[in-house]
């Protein structure tokens, strides 16, 4: 009986949503104040029916109620309580609720702290929300209901992907789709400009929140995929260019340039028609990022099972959203080039390089993962160009933005750099080369490595200068405003990424090796010994554990177990084991039994030496504190948007020339 | 008129997600016919992924006809068309010998370690320069070549069972035939 409440509680859903997109649209329009008043109690009648009908299915799972089909496709018995809940988001169906969900938390959010907005802007920005979540349901209820139910009911369920059960996976999906539907914002309030046809572009103001948190998430997100890549994989590689990935970086790409384009807009006024089909761009990315995972039209690792219909639904659904808005852009974007002028050398002008680049990568990352596609329409056969073609593109076109990075905050807005602009370049060259020049020796003349150093100081010098400078010269309680330091910390993360990247790109050691137990293998200054096979059992899997004895210099260091486990119906799942370290990870993968009769034998194993690794992660979280400590400024919150210039430069520093971007 | 251009390039890539839908229910794509056909493949001398000391030359493979598969790690198409390779190589009647496109040694290795090896032996082209000469534009694709060292079958993009009973086993079952 409850599955049936849950259905019940999403066709209430569809309903309200329904009548959250349409009716304060049409109040917006005739200048109705009852119509537009529906928003937000609709938004929220639909938030609690999209919640209970969640909560339900995850109480499904929790008592193993394999009478739901969902359920009993994605969990057994034997599975823990805390991958039963993740399980809930583990495939197609739920997955899909788990947005909705999300959807929903946004609006009500935006219905909460957006009540500074003008009525009738807030009536249209819900309604979009309320147009987009209409979508959703109706394709979860018509294509891929998770309440179907499974008759008779089977006695135990299938299992969740064991390549799932992982802490990180549970993590990923909520936090990736935390930034993919945040973006929803960002395109609900372009649209509403555009439906209202305002030239004033006050509303970035408050739009830049926004962006700002959905692309912290969004950071969070892919980081949290990128960790479980490595830690689950059993690869050692923490990127692969495969179109899953690529759907979410698409939407991140975009965007960063949103974030500073929505900067430029608000500040100085110019750039309107850039800043809204930038958002347009970020939210539709977002949509082709699930029309490509759910599609079944490219396969990768992450895809989901797949369904023609379903497919047919979502492309439709793009058409109807994607094209519309760009339609209305077409007929609505502002037709003069508003704001303030500016000089070849400035800071709109760096930004504006910077936006185009992260754009053109973008649509890079598009070709390259719809190749597959096009070769089909070209008759030309169905391949794939992979990481040749991201690896040699993409640091191509991240060159420029990483070169002009560090100036960004001494370029002023409008024209001219300031004298200070040959000082800095000065600076952060000499500590780039003197560094570079030091890690030469260091990393036996690498050349990635050596370049990976000489950009992350460059960057680093750039932002430490640049945080030194405001500390001398502002007064106490003015030196960082939040949207400044959420950009130091951004941009410093950059630095971080880039040492990550590069040394361990550059750097690692991997080998394959075929060990008995007993033998000793020594990488990068460490000495594996293998010490052979135990069986181990976990609450639903067992296990080959290895035994890696590793020390340095002769004196023990550390013990590490690989396992290769078995889950039910004999799905094998490799687990490395990974010793962390700030400077260099230690990573050892059990391949298979030389002599398959015999597991006490000859095994394979891959072991890593990864210097610096975890430096990737840790500039992406720097860059997701930035775009969260950024979200909080003051300024943001406290004013109210009709009371506002919109091309005033209003950050509160004392120096104006300064103001952070 | 420009404002309409990002809703034209929409337009465009809509009707190519469109093309996928419609080219994935109703079609299995079938092989296109290659320059290369019937004309000699070219020479080559490639390492052994296992062995790089070993060099096999287009030479040391003649007298006997054999398929080509060109793969890589980081190809997900790949990932596709391999547990069918792994089912069927057997049964081909010719080697299948695997070509390593583009990809890290070890990367392979790890590759082929975890999801079975079904080559008889797998040649590394970690530069691609001779696949430039063979014509490859990416992976998967599969050529097969006869004793004489002539490519007489090519096929872009993954083998599946169906390319295999309609395509790629008559072209076998032709060189057969053409042998004393």
């Amino acid at each position: 009986m409850t599955p049936e409440l849950g259905q019940l509680a999403l066709i209430l859903a569809l309903l309200l949503a329904l009548a959250q997109g349409i009716l304060p649209l049409i109040g917006a329009w005739r200048g109705s104040r009852a119509l537009m008043a529906v928003a937000r109690p609709a938004a929220a009648g639909q938030a609690v029916f999209v919640a209970l009908s969640f909560l339900i299915l995850v109480w499904a799972f929790l008592h193993f109620d394999f009478s739901v089909r969902y359920v009993a496709e994605n969990s057994n018995l034997e599975l823990p309580w805390y991958y039963r809940i993740a399980a809930t988001w583990g495939a197609h169906e739920g997955s899909l609720l788990l947005w909705i969900l999300i959807l929903n938390l946004w609006t009500v959010a935006l219905a909460i702290f957006g009540r500074n907005l003008p009525e009738a802007f807030a009536a249209r920005v819900l309604g979009v929300m309320g147009l987009i979540s209409v979508g959703f349901l109706s394709f979860t209820l018509f294509t891929s209901d998770p309440f179907a139910r499974l008759l008779p009911s089977p006695m135990n369920g299938a299992d969740l992907n064991p390549v799932l059960q992982d802490p990180g996976m549970t993590f990923h999906p909520p936090m990736l789709y935390m930034g993919y539907v945040g973006f929803s914002v960002a395109f609900a309030f372009a649209i509403a400009a555009l439906l209202g046809g305002s030239m004033e572009p006050s509303w970035v103001r408050q739009a830049r929140p926004w962006t700002n948190a959905a692309w912290g998430f969004l950071s969070c997100g892919i980081v949290a995929g990128s960790w479980w890549a490595y830690s689950e994989l059993g690869w050692g590689g923490w990127w692969f260019w495969d179109p899953v990935e690529n759907a979410s970086f698409m939407p991140w790409l975009v965007g960063t340039a949103l974030i500073h384009a929505q900067a430029i807009t608000e500040k100085r006024g110019s750039l309107r028609a850039w800043t809204i089909l930038l958002s347009i761009f970020a939210f539709s990315l977002s949509l082709l990022g699930t029309f490509l995972v759910r599609s079944g039209l490219l396969t990768s690792v992450h895809a989901f099972a797949s369904d023609p219909r379903r497919g047919l639904y979502i492309l439709c659904y793009l058409a109807v959203v994607v094209g519309g808005s760009l339609l209305l852009y077409a007929l609505r974007a502002p037709k003069v080039m508003g704001g303030k002028p500016f000089a070849v050398v400035s800071r709109e002008t760096a930004m504006l390089i910077g936006n185009l680049m992260f754009t053109v990568a973008a649509a890079m990352v598009m070709l390259g993962t719809l190749f597959p596609l096009i070769g089909d329409a070209l008759h030309m056969g169905r391949i794939s160009v992979g990481p040749p073609y991201f690896g040699l593109l993409f640091p191509l076109l991240m060159t420029p933005v990483v070169l002009l990075l560090p100036l960004g905050p001494y370029l002023r807005w409008g024209k001219g750099g300031s004298g200070l602009l040959k000082g800095v370049l000065l600076r952060c060259g000499i500590a780039a080369v003197a560094c570079a020049l030091v890690a030469a020796f260091f990393v036996h003349g690498r050349p990635r490595a050596i370049m990976g150093v000489a950009a992350a100081v460059w960057v680093a010098a750039g932002v430490v200068l640049y945080v030194i400078r405001r500390w001398r010269e502002m007064p106490r309680g003015r030196r960082y405003p939040a949207e400044m330091a959420g950009m130091l910390l951004a941009h410093f993360g950059v630095a971080v990424f880039l040492i990550g990247v590069l040394l361990s790109e550059s750097l690692s050691v991997t080998r394959d090796v075929r060990m008995s137990p007993g033998d000793v293998q020594t990488i990068g200054g460490y000495q594996f010994r293998f010490d052979g096979i135990k069986q181990t059992l976990g609450p639903n899997w067992h296990a080959e554990q290895a035994t890696v004895v590793v020390s340095r210099d002769g004196k023990p260091f550390t013990v590490m177990h690989p396992q290769k486990r078995t889950y039910p119906h004999d799905q094998v799942q490799t687990e490395s084991a990974v010793d962390p370290g700030i400077t260099r990870d230690l990573y050892v993968a059990l391949g298979e039994p030389m002599d398959a009769g015999n597991v006490h034998g000859a095994w394979g194993l891959r072991v890593y030496y990864k210097p610096f690794v975890r430096w990737i992660w840790g500039g992406g979280l720097f860059m997701m504190l930035g775009g969260f400590v950024a979200a909080f400024d003051r300024r943001f919150r406290y004013r109210r948007a009709t009371a506002t210039e919109p091309a005033a430069d209003t950050t509160p520093a004392a120096a104006p020339r300064e103001a952070g971007a | 008129m420009n404002r309409l251009v990002p809703f034209l390039a929409f337009v465009l890539l809509a009707g190519l997600l469109g093309f996928g839908i419609w080219w994935n229910s109703s079609h299995d794509p079938t092989a296109v016919p290659s320059p290369l056909i019937d004309k000699p493949a070219p020479a080559f001398a490639l390492p052994e992924l296992d062995d790089p000391a070993k060099v096999v030359t287009k030479a040391s493979l003649l007298g006997k006809p054999y398929l080509l598969n060109v793969f890589a790690s980081w190809c997900y198409v790949c990932g596709e068309e391999h547990p069918v390779l792994m089912a069927e190589a057997g049964q081909f009647g010719v080697p299948l010998i695997g070509y390593n496109y583009k990809d890290a040694p070890a990367d392979a290795k790890a590759w082929l370690s975890r999801h079975g090896n079904p080559y008889a032996m797998v040649l590394a082209d970690r530069s691609g320069q001779t696949a430039m000469n063979f014509g490859v534009y990416g992976a998967p694709e599969t050529y097969l070549i006869d004793a004489r060292g002539i490519i007489r079958y090519k096929r872009i993009g993954p083998l599946t069972p169906t390319v295999i009973r309609t395509q790629l086993e008559p072209a076998i079952a032709a060189l057969k035939k053409e042998a004393p």
